[in-house]
């Protein structure tokens, strides 16, 4: 048994088979989406803000470079989709599937993990608080061991993926959830909390010793952000 | 709440692994209990050149990392699933020996892949290296018959490499059934190439592989690599006379 055991058939690919392709898009409204096309949101503070932990050369990459990759890619697939389907054919609709699944959760990951950092000397690190805090501790023992779990789940993807502390709004309690590359959590959970795994998001800085990278991030994790995602019904 | 199982408590006890000296004595005593058991300990081999062999189109301070501390623990890694398996075999644990398999799988997948890697790459403008139809005449022959020639098979190959999405490989192989037919594939993570099939050559496309130079650029490393590809490696393993374990 293993990380695979948490991978999800992707939302993204169910949903394609399900209603059509452009319907997709629809769906993903709301994360940089502008008028049916995916862009890349701006960071809330500036490349090097989260210094000494993430380095200004690492963030600029990531957003700038990968993360704008994955709305490209995302545009691109959409398009092909939508002009395969116009002219009814479905065969090529479904191949390009697994590239809107990742392009697609490429961007609503990303999107969704800019927002849970911010710079140590403002909102970053430090320990949640309110209805947060007290379920993170009913349903971890305490916030450092949330952040042990956590950290775990991260040095135990093999490959590529990210780590997420999600909200299962069936039963009510949190998970620790890991996703294989770009798979975007879905289904019951709600993301609250992502860190990305993939070797481009500490590389440049600690290059093999990712641990280190797993127990610096804390310092710039974004309660906040957390918190409202917790909170909202 | 994820019930961590034991593998996942393992591997991330195991990984990534420091050059401590308590990291040395516990390799110690793998080995000691590997022996004991009557079972291989697996180690790292020696490149066969030097760290800046392969400069400029792929730099010693990748070659130094891949090797020494990414190749290294997967062969640790390997080493000590490996004695928790024969642990959990001699105890009758079936539930532990199988949630070692993944492990197995991906750190010894990981220590044949690199192993592979390294002997398909030698320095640009050697005779390993500078005239494949020379290097390697029966493969090279091959190639041309089943994409046209070696142009089209470097465009083909590079495609697959670019079309893999996360951590993974690029293979060029040869069926051992089907008439001996090359085929490209991808495996993904450090899965590697099993049944029926010979690699020929194996491309890493981890981002650890390029990213210290190429950054997000790797279209410019699938380009680059094809100066370092050791042609002989690939024909001796194509005509099926090399001696190098390709299975674990
Ligand atoms: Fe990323
Ligand atoms: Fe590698």
């Amino acid at each position: 048994m293993s990380s695979t055991l948490f991978r999800t058939s992707p939302a993204l690919r169910g949903a394609l088979r399900a209603s059509g392709a452009p319907k997709v898009a629809g769906a993903m409204a709301g994360i940089g989406f502008v008028r049916g096309k995916a862009t890349l949101p701006d960071l809330p503070y500036d490349y090097g803000a989260l210094e000494p932990h993430i380095s200004g050369k690492i963030m600029e990459l990531h957003h700038s470079k990968h993360h704008q990759t994955y709305v490209n890619g995302l545009n691109s697939a959409v398009q092909t989709i939508k002009e395969a389907e116009s002219k009814g054919d479905f065969t090529k609709a479904a191949t390009v599937a697994p590239l809107l699944n990742f392009h697609g959760g490429g961007h609503i990951n990303h999107t969704l993990f800019w927002e849970n950092l911010a710079p140590a000397s403002r909102e970053g690190g430090g320990d949640p608080s309110g209805a947060l805090q007290k379920a993170i501790v009913a349903d971890f023992g305490s916030v450092d061991s949330f952040r042990k779990q956590m950290d775990a789940a991260l040095a135990g993807i093999q490959g590529s993926g990210w780590a997420w502390l999600v909200k299962d709004k069936t039963a009510g309690n949190l998970n620790i959830v890991t996703r294989a590359n770009q798979d975007p959590v879905s289904g019951p959970y709600v993301p609250l909390l992502g860190i990305d795994a993939w070797e481009h998001a500490y590389y440049l800085q600690y290059q093999n010793r990712k641990a280190e990278y797993f127990e610096a991030i804390w310092n710039v994790i974004n309660w906040k952000t957390v918190e409202s995602r917790f909170e909202k019904p | 709440m994820v019930n961590f199982n034991n593998l996942l408590q393992y591997l991330s006890l195991q990984s990534p692994l420091p050059s401590s000296s308590s990291a040395s004595l516990s390799n110690l005593n793998i080995t000691e209990t590997l022996t004991k058991m009557g079972l291989t300990t697996y180690t790292l081999p020696s490149l066969p050149y030097a760290y800046d062999a392969l400069e400029p189109h792929i730099s010693a301070q990748i070659m130094e990392l891949h090797h020494a501390r990414h190749h290294q623990a997967y062969v640790t890694n390997l080493n000590a699933a490996l004695v928790s398996h024969a642990t959990a075999l001699a105890e009758g644990d079936v539930a532990a020996q199988i949630s070692l398999q993944q492990a197995i799988r991906f750190h010894g997948g990981g220590h044949i892949n690199h192993s592979l890697f390294w002997r398909n790459l030698a320095p640009a403008g050697t005779a390993e290296t500078a005239d494949p139809a020379q290097a390697a005449p029966e493969l090279v022959a091959e190639i041309g018959k089943v994409w046209g020639g070696l142009a089209e098979f470097k465009k083909a190959f590079g495609a697959a490499l670019l079309g893999i999405q996360g951590s993974g490989w690029g293979w060029l192989v040869k069926e051992t059934g089907e008439g001996g037919r090359l085929r490209i594939v991808t495996t993904k993570d450090q899965d590697p190439v099993v049944g029926g099939q010979v690699p020929v050559l194996g491309v890493d496309m981890w981002e650890h592989a390029y990213y210290l130079q190429y950054l997000n650029g790797k279209a410019a490393y699938v380009e680059n690599i094809w100066n370092v590809i050791n042609w002989k490696t690939a024909e001796e393993r194509f005509a099926g006379r090399s001696e190098e374990k390709t299975e674990l």
